[in-house]
Order: C-alpha cells, then structure tokens, then sequence
C-alpha cells in the first residue's frame, strides 16, 4: 500500500506531532500549536509527493550525484582574497575586538 | 582481579598547508589579526558558492598514498548540519557517505617490534572558526579566520592498545605528512589535532566496551596522560559495579582528568546530505599516478639509506630522519660540507642541545638551511675551529645571522699563524710559572690548563693544533734550557 492510498487529506500522515517536535529542537525554532498543525499537514503532504517516486522501478538505474553532468570545476590554490575584516564585519549583529559578538555559547 | 586490556582508535585532524582556504581565495595562513581572512563565502553568507581547491584533492590523494590507502575514483562532499557560533554557514562540508581514500595500513614500532595500524579512511573537510569566551562581556566572541581552512581527517581502525603505539603512531604520521609537505602538523598550535576513542575489555574478551571520546589534547605526553587516565577511569567504573555512557570527553591536563562535555540531546543527529553545490570529485588513473610519482622518499627509506650510503648508527638515522625539519638542514648541510659524519654529529649533538635549551621543537627552527654548512665548511677549511662554530651556530638559530658576518663582526676568524700565536703562549706561560714547572715535572695533564689559557688568551680563535704543537716545543726548549 502506497501512502497515497492511506491519506485522506484531513488525517495527514508519514510525519507524527513527536517527530515535528524534535524538527523543532533540530532547526533551533519554537513553533505555536497552530503552526505546529499546519507544519505537520505541510510536510506530509511533502513527503507524499516525493513518495510518488517508490513508484517507480529504479532497480537496474545507477544512482545519480547530480543532476547536471558535468566535469567538477577546480580553482586553483591561491589566495586572491585581501583582509576585509571590516566590510565582512559590518554584517555581525555586534562586534568587539574585530570578532563577531554572539550570545555565550559554550560547549 | 580482572585484567583489562585498552582498545583505541584514532581520528586526526590535519590543516592542510596550501595557500588558500578550501572553498575560496581567502588566505589559510595562520594570522593574529581576527578576520582578516575572511570573505562572504567563508562566513557562510547566502548566497555564496563553494569553489573546490585543487590542491586540497592533491594533497589529500598523496597523504592517503603514503599511507597505503585505496583512492576513490569517486568521491563526494556532503554537509553535517549543527548548530553553533564558530560554524557560520551551520553546516559544515565534509565527506561522510564517499571518502577520498579508504582501507589504507601505517606500520609502527613500539618496544622493538612492528605493529601495523589500520587505516579507515580519509576524508577531505572545512575547519571552523574559533570561539573565545569572554567572560566580562559574558558573550562569544567568534574569529572565522580558519573556517574553511582545509583539512583532512584520517580515521584509524581501534587498532591501538597501549599509549605508547598511539604516541608512536602520531609521531609517525607527522613526520610522514611533514615529508609529503601536505601539512606541517604542529600540535600546539592545532594544525594537528588527535581524537582518542577509548575503551577497555577483560584481556580474552572479543567484545569492545562502551567507548568515551576524548578530546583536547595538544601534546603526544598529554595525549600519553590522557589515556591512561581514561583507561583508569573506565576500570573504575567497571570495578565498582557502574555503568559507562557514551559520550565526548574533555582533557584537563593541568587536573590530569578528563569531563564529560556538555552535549544538548539530539546534537549528533547532524541531517547528512549531499553538498547540492559540488560537484563530485572525479580521479582518474592518470591522476593517481602523477601524484604517486612526485611522492618523495619516506622516513624509512631515507633512513635505510642513511644507514647504507653515510653509515650513520641506526640510532643517529633514526633520529634524523624522524623529522623532517632536521632532514631539510642535514640534507643542505651534507651537500655543502661533503662529509655526512660531521653533518650527522652536529646536528645529533650541537644542534639538538641548543634545540633543548631553548625547549624548541625542530619545526621552530627558522634559519637559513645553508648556515650550517657554511660553518663546517670554515671550520674544514680552518677559518674558525669547533668552538667558535659551536658559538657560531648559537647565533644563527636565534637571529639567523650569516656565519661568515658573525664570525667577521665579532672577530672570530682562527688564529693559525704561528707568528702570532708564539708571543701569547710566550706570555701565558710567563704567567703561570706553577703549572709550567709541574708540567716539567713530569705533570703532563698540565698541558690542557695551559692550552686553555692561551686559547683564553687569544680570545677563543687560536686554532686548537697549532697552539698545542708551540706549547710542547716552547716546553721542551725549557726542559732543555
């Protein structure tokens, strides 16, 4: 049985509220219960469209890497980049001592 | 009593010496100037696009050929995603599912006898940045100076039972990679970093206990501690009836115990998938056998050689060759002087004991390779003698002076005429009537003191023969007188 054929569009299944849960503590958000809802009913509906291609026979098809076929692209190894420290540092929220101040965070 | 028997494995991380970060232009030099290294690809800005380095590959390739791995023809990047301030993108790019190279061995000895340690793989990843906490502001402050500096990481197989084939195994590995110039594997300043998985079993068991990862080593002797620490501890554990738990432990050397770091749950779930901006990285045989062409002669061949072409003692080959730094100055020393004995002595001995003094390691040394040569090469030719080249060593490893200018300065330059050297020891044994009368006496050994004072007397430069072969002539002339 495919998961097309379980769902009935109101009961969204192959994602469960626990498992929104901890995408939460995984993606560092908080969400409200109604988002919560509306994420889990997202995300199902997702993971039913992608499942459409279990459908398909992949058996004897090599898997694929990338999607375009190319050679990989090199760049040679010298430093072109001069110091910025100062246009690079006006995206930090805040800044001392030439870092980038964040809130503690320790290990 | 139980006995118990260690098992560990190893994960070292190793920065890459190449000009340029691994995914940009910007510098990977070590610099103190925080940021200064950094552009919007490095600080994880969106919209940025990753530009593999060739030479990162290269030198990932010839790392893992030294050390008998198989290389990928295929291999691939792929992200782990976390969470923290050092890693601005909040993934870093690593390869977990197709590593650069795999299945390799590095042979080591311990206590005489060979061990082989298996070589898992090795990986190609980005470096993070560094956090320092300041604990006025209460805040992070983040430098992203080494994020995206490339490194490599190569896993051992938990081959290791003793601290001492783990230390024995690192050592090793540096001077290996130090030869490949891949790296210059310096571990107090964290371009070479250790990972110890550690865990013990009843000696006979086949099973491996619950293993503790340990981290924050940045010394072989504190990596030595930190193991038969742990080891300790683990015994403890298992003794008193306690369980273990899985987890990351951090070393503190100063209280010689380990603790458990704080982990938030679920922070090893990392969500792998593959980098949708690379490219697969794509070897062929052509490649491989470039690579493995330009692969230079490694510590046990040169040492072999050492032992065969300049019969040095299989101690003093050892030694050298166990760095490559010592190589460098041996090998430019040998081709200048053209006398491998002497080259091997001095540095075996002068240079290695101004080394200690100075408690540096080999690769502090930052003096021109040819310096040491030159001064051998004076004293062959009797400009100076040995001590004034001693002297004169002294002086180029700590300014890098040019011998010929500090011997020139300082008025070094031997004194060998005998002209001028019969007055001095004329007037040193005018002096020292005492010992000259002793000597005549029959007190031969009186003869050293006197030749210090003269050579004192000519300010160190005397040439050591010439002042001998005059002190015994001008002696006998007053025995007979």
């Amino acid at each position: 049985m495919t998961s097309s054929e379980k769902s009935n569009g109101n009961d969204p299944v192959g994602i469960d509220a626990e498992q929104i849960e901890y995408l939460e503590q995984l993606a560092r958000i908080r969400l409200t219960p109604d988002e919560k809802v509306r994420t889990r009913r997202d995300l199902s509906s997702i993971l039913e469209y992608i499942e459409k291609l279990n459908e398909l026979r992949t058996d004897d098809i090599e898997p694929l890497s990338h999607t375009v076929p190319m050679a990989p692209v090199f760049r040679e190894d010298r430093a072109v980049n001069g110091d910025r420290r100062i246009e690079i540092l006006r995206n930090a929220p805040e800044q001392k001592d030439g870092c980038f101040k964040v809130p503690k965070t320790v290990e | 009593m139980t006995n118990f028997e260690t098992v560990m494995g190893i994960e070292v991380h190793v920065e890459l010496s190449t000009e340029s970060k691994i995914f940009c232009g910007c510098s990977a030099a070590f610099t103190v100037e925080a940021n200064g290294h950094v552009c919007e690809g490095c600080a994880g800005m969106p919209g940025t696009l990753p530009a593999l380095n060739r030479k990162v590959v290269e030198y990932a390739i010839r790392a893992g050929l030294a050390l008998n791995c198989e290389i990928s023809k295929f291999s691939r990047f792929d992200r782990k995603n976390y969470f923290y301030p050092d890693l601005p993108a909040a993934y870093q790019i690593t390869q977990l599912y197709h590593p650069i190279c795999k299945n390799g061995h590095l042979d080591i000895l311990t206590e005489g006898a060979k061990k082989s340690i298996g070589i898992n793989r090795i990986h190609i990843e980005e470096d993070a940045g560094k956090l320092v906490h300041d604990s006025w502001d209460d805040c992070s402050l983040v430098d992203y100076n080494r994020c995206s500096v490339p490194l490599i990481e190569i896993v051992s197989e938990p081959d290791f039972r003793t601290a001492g084939e783990v230390v024995a195994y690192l050592e090793k590995l540096k001077s290996t990679l130090q030869y490949l110039g891949v790296s210059d594997c310096k571990m107090q300043e964290g371009s070479m970093r250790a990972d110890i998985n550690i865990s013990v079993r009843p000696v006979g068991a086949e099973k491996f206990g619950v293993r503790t990862e340990m981290k924050n080593m940045a010394s072989l002797k504190s990596i030595a501690r930190a193991i038969d620490g742990e080891s300790a501890r683990h015994i403890e554990v298992i003794e008193a009836g306690g369980t273990l738990c899985q987890e990351t432990r951090r070393w503190d050397d100063n209280k010689n115990r380990s603790y458990a770091m704080r982990s938030k749950e679920n922070a090893h779930d990392y969500k792998y998938f593959p980098d949708p901006n690379l490219m697969p990285v794509i070897v062929g045989e052509d490649d491989i056998r470039n690579i493995r062409e330009t692969l230079p002669e490694l510590q046990e061949e040169k040492k072999a050689r050492y032992i065969r072409e300049f019969e040095l003692p299989e101690y003093d080959a050892d030694i050298l060759t166990g760095s490559k730094h010592l190589v460098d100055v041996f090998e430019r020393t040998v081709e200048i002087c053209k006398n491998p004995k002497d080259a091997s002595n001095w540095v075996m001995t002068e240079l290695m004991k101004l080394l200690n003094e100075a408690q540096l390691q080999p690769e502090d040394m930052h003096f021109r390779p040819d310096s040491l040569g030159e001064i051998l090469l004076m004293i062959s030719e009797g400009k100076i003698n040995r001590s004034v080249g001693k002297k004169t060593l002294a002086a180029v490893l700590e300014t890098d002076i040019l011998p010929k200018d500090y011997v020139e300065q300082n008025g070094l330059l031997q004194v060998s005429d005998a002209g001028a050297i019969e007055p001095v020891i004329r007037e040193v044994l005018d002096q020292n009537e005492k010992a000259v009368s002793e000597y005549l006496g029959g007190n031969e050994r009186n003869i050293q003191f006197l030749i210090g004072q003269s050579m004192k007397a000519l300010r160190g430069k005397g040439d050591p023969q010439v002042i001998r072969e005059l002190l015994v002539a001008l002696l006998n002339d007053r025995k007979k007188g």
